[in-house]
């Protein structure tokens, strides 16, 4: 009988050991060896990879471009929060207007990539927009100026998964049950307290777990800049460095360590956030 | 039963696969592979030309088919040719003839690919075998080269007042400036977005009309120097860029959509190889313009009052090390490279030196260039592309290139003198841990 458990859980744990220990492992064998990915023999590195990633600017610089999706994600939290609450009520259209909001999240990140090329190009819709709302001066290169670039790439990261933080949050908002709003009302509170004391308590697991999810996705952004500007431009993120390091230059060695690195800050910044942020159980009383 | 048989056996294969990858490099000292045997059964060819994969390459298959009743040719596309067959390299099954990626380098061949011959022996009957031979033997052949220089809109450089090549540098840009000024095309386009064409910057140095080059470059310190042949070529780039001849927001440029932009006159230069002219001539037709309008310039420099320009291989074709068909594989590689006609379907450089240049490159050479094949390096065969990996400085890619533009346009801090000097410092960094 106590073998039992064991039984049911073998499928998931082989599943989970090959595709997810097995290679993290050869991952870590990976960063202490100089290897190109294809000759038979590994030479042995030590800490030289580390070494490397950690002292040389080139590699540790690009964790700056991501503070710009970090900001934009504290924005992304904002809105997708917002619409939340509005579409919990009782609005017309409100299953047209969570489409719609949606939407994004379900297009594939290479089709996003290329809409919003299109989007930024000069002269290109953007451009066709603000003109027509008497706003011509406005316009700029969107993606060709080193100032405005980062922004305009966040912001398609912003517009793509803002789609998907509005559902959590409108699926957390929505198992608050009903009674508490009506007592609450009876009790002459307005909408601002009710978000105030009743969605936001009522969703604050949500809401952190966006936040991790926020910082873990800025420090690991990829495709959107990698199919728009292919890194260039300033716009070169820790990941799409680790990816031409790897495929461009071959050298997997170094590449594993700048994902083992990333890796280890993703779960440096989860630990911390769960210090600061107990997970304390949710009540409404 | 059958099931457990099949897995030892899947085991031993493994096992021999491992014993022989290992030995394999150092122990083979064989001059060409083993093709013995009946030319006879299944192959399969992959290819990076996946627009050919359904027309052309199936009338090649029937053909050698009918040629050696028996065989059974398959052709495989494959999209993202050097990064997917190079995670087929790893896993150890990847056709019997194909490309050789990019990604290889040439110290690697002898662990994927069959030696077909000894350099004296083969260097005699094709072009283009430098790139493919390590240690005195032939790894690939080319199934036809190409030419590099500036694809142009003749027209609109003759209206210009320019109707002969630029001789230096300074020429050239002068000429630039006059496309600005007296037509409305924007003088040169880097197809930055799409990024592979700034690649091309790295295709002239046969400009130095010096046989050494290659054995000479890795020797170098500091190759952006005056005088040096990264400082010509990327100084040229830089300068281009730096007067403002070239397109306004180079980050949403379309490879596809230049093409129509310099057949009908809205772009006038752009630096790519003889294989594009067809290309652009083509989108001429599309777009009702004049292919004839479409012209092709040498890179502005000459050696001893004569322009020379560069023509390689391009992609080389070898015969898979892991093939249990290499005759067959063998046959149909030289049947490949002599008998196809596929050079001459693509207006390529033939590899047989015996078959005639393409009617396109007559007129190239007409105008006074020297057709020149760079010879690889032999002495310091690999060591280039070791610097590469080290520097990160992607002589042969675009992303160091990039960051020149960026520089030159002024999007990015620097400027000329300060860049070359960090790639000089990055490559030289790198160069003495390669060269020791």
């Amino acid at each position: 009988m106590r073998r039992g458990p064991w039984l049911y859980l073998a499928p998931a744990l082989i599943l989970l050991i090959t595709f997810t220990y097995v290679p993290v492992a050869n991952m870590l064998w990976y960063s202490f060896h100089k290897w190109d990915g294809l000759d038979v023999h590994m030479t042995p590195a030590g800490f030289g990879n580390y070494v490397r990633v950690l002292t040389d600017e080139q590699y540790w610089r690009v964790f700056l471009v991501s503070l710009y999706y970090l900001a934009a994600s504290f924005a992304q939290i904002a809105i997708a929060l917002y619409f939340a609450v509005v579409l919990s009520y009782n609005v017309r259209f409100k299953n047209l207007f969570k489409g719609i909001l949606f939407f994004p999240y379900l297009l594939n990140g290479v089709a996003v990539g290329f809409v919003f090329l299109y989007l930024f190009q000069p002269g290109g819709t953007l451009d066709t927009m603000l003109r027509a709302l008497g706003l011509g001066e406005h316009t700029r290169y969107w993606l060709g100026d080193p100032d405005i670039a980062n922004l305009s790439l966040a912001g398609t990261s912003v517009w793509r998964f803002t789609g998907l933080n509005f559902v959590l949050f409108l699926g957390a908002i929505q198992s608050i049950p009903g009674e508490i709003y009506e007592a609450a009302e009876i009790d002459g509170a307005n909408r601002w307290h009710q978000f105030r004391h009743i969605i936001v308590p009522g969703i604050r697991r949500i809401i952190s777990l966006s936040f991790i999810l926020a910082i873990s996705g800025s420090l690991a952004v990829f495709e959107i800049p990698f199919i728009m500007t292919g890194g260039a431009n300033g716009t070169r993120t820790f990941v799409v460095q680790a990816y031409q390091t790897a495929f461009q230059f071959r050298q997997i060695g170094l590449a594993s360590a700048m994902a083992v690195v990333l890796l280890l800050i993703v779960l440096l910044v989860t630990w911390v956030q769960r210090r600061i942020l107990p997970d304390d159980e949710v009540s409404l009383s | 039963m059958i099931n457990r048989r099949h897995f030892i056996g899947i085991g031993a294969a493994a096992a021999l696969a491992l014993a022989s990858g290992c030995t394999g490099g150092a122990g083979d000292e064989s001059e060409t592979g083993d093709f013995s045997g009946e030319v006879k059964g299944a192959i399969t060819v992959l290819t990076n030309r996946t627009d050919l994969v359904d027309t052309t390459f199936k009338e090649y298959a029937r053909t050698f088919e009918a040629r050696f009743p028996g065989t059974k040719v398959t052709f495989e596309g494959v999209t993202n040719y050097d990064n997917d067959v190079t995670t087929q390299l790893s896993g150890g099954d990847y056709g019997d003839v194909l490309m050789i990626p990019g990604t290889v380098a040439i110290d690697q061949y002898r662990q994927f690919f069959e030696p077909l011959g000894t350099d004296t022996d083969l260097k005699a009957k094709y072009r283009f075998t430098g790139p493919a031979t390590y240690e005195g033997k032939v790894y690939g052949l080319s199934l036809g080269g190409i030419a590099k220089g500036f694809v142009i809109n003749k027209r609109i450089w003759a209206q210009a007042g320019i109707t002969a090549p630029p001789k230096t540098p300074e020429e050239f840009l002068a000429g630039l400036k006059a496309v600005a000024g007296r037509t409305g095309a924007v003088p040169y386009y880097t197809n930055y977005k799409d990024a592979w064409p700034l690649s091309e910057w790295n295709n002239h140095r046969a400009v130095l009309a010096d046989p050494a080059i290659n054995d000479k470059f890795p020797a170098d310190a500091a190759p952006w120097q005056p005088g040096k042949i990264q400082y010509l070529t990327d100084g040229l780039l830089y300068d281009v860029v730096n007067s403002k001849l070239s397109e306004k927001d180079p980050l949403t440029t379309n490879w596809e959509g230049s093409k129509p932009m310099i057949a009908t006159g809205k772009v006038a230069t752009m630096l790519l190889g003889s294989w594009a002219v067809p290309q652009m001539r083509a989108a001429a037709e599309a777009a009702g313009a004049n292919p004839d309008d479409i012209g092709f310039w040498p890179f502005p420099y000459q050696t001893g009052g004569t322009f020379h320009a560069a023509i390689d291989g391009d992609k080389l074709a070898a015969v898979s090390r892991n093939s249990e068909n290499k005759a067959t594989a063998r046959a149909f590689l030289d049947w490949f490279v002599n008998d196809s006609g596929f050079a001459a379907d693509q207006q390529a450089i033939p590899p047989a030196i015996s078959q005639p240049l393409p009617a396109g490159l007559k007129a190239f050479q007409d105008t006074g260039v020297e057709l020149m094949e760079v010879p690889a390096a032999t002495t310091n065969a690999g060591k280039e592309d070791e610097i590469i990996k080290e520097s990160e400085i992607d002589l042969k890619g675009e992303i160091y290139r990039q960051k020149l533009v960026d520089i030159a346009r002024g999007a990015a801090r620097g400027d000329k003198d300060s860049y070359f000097a960090e790639l000089n410092k990055r490559w030289s960094a790198a160069q003495s841990r390669v060269m020791q």
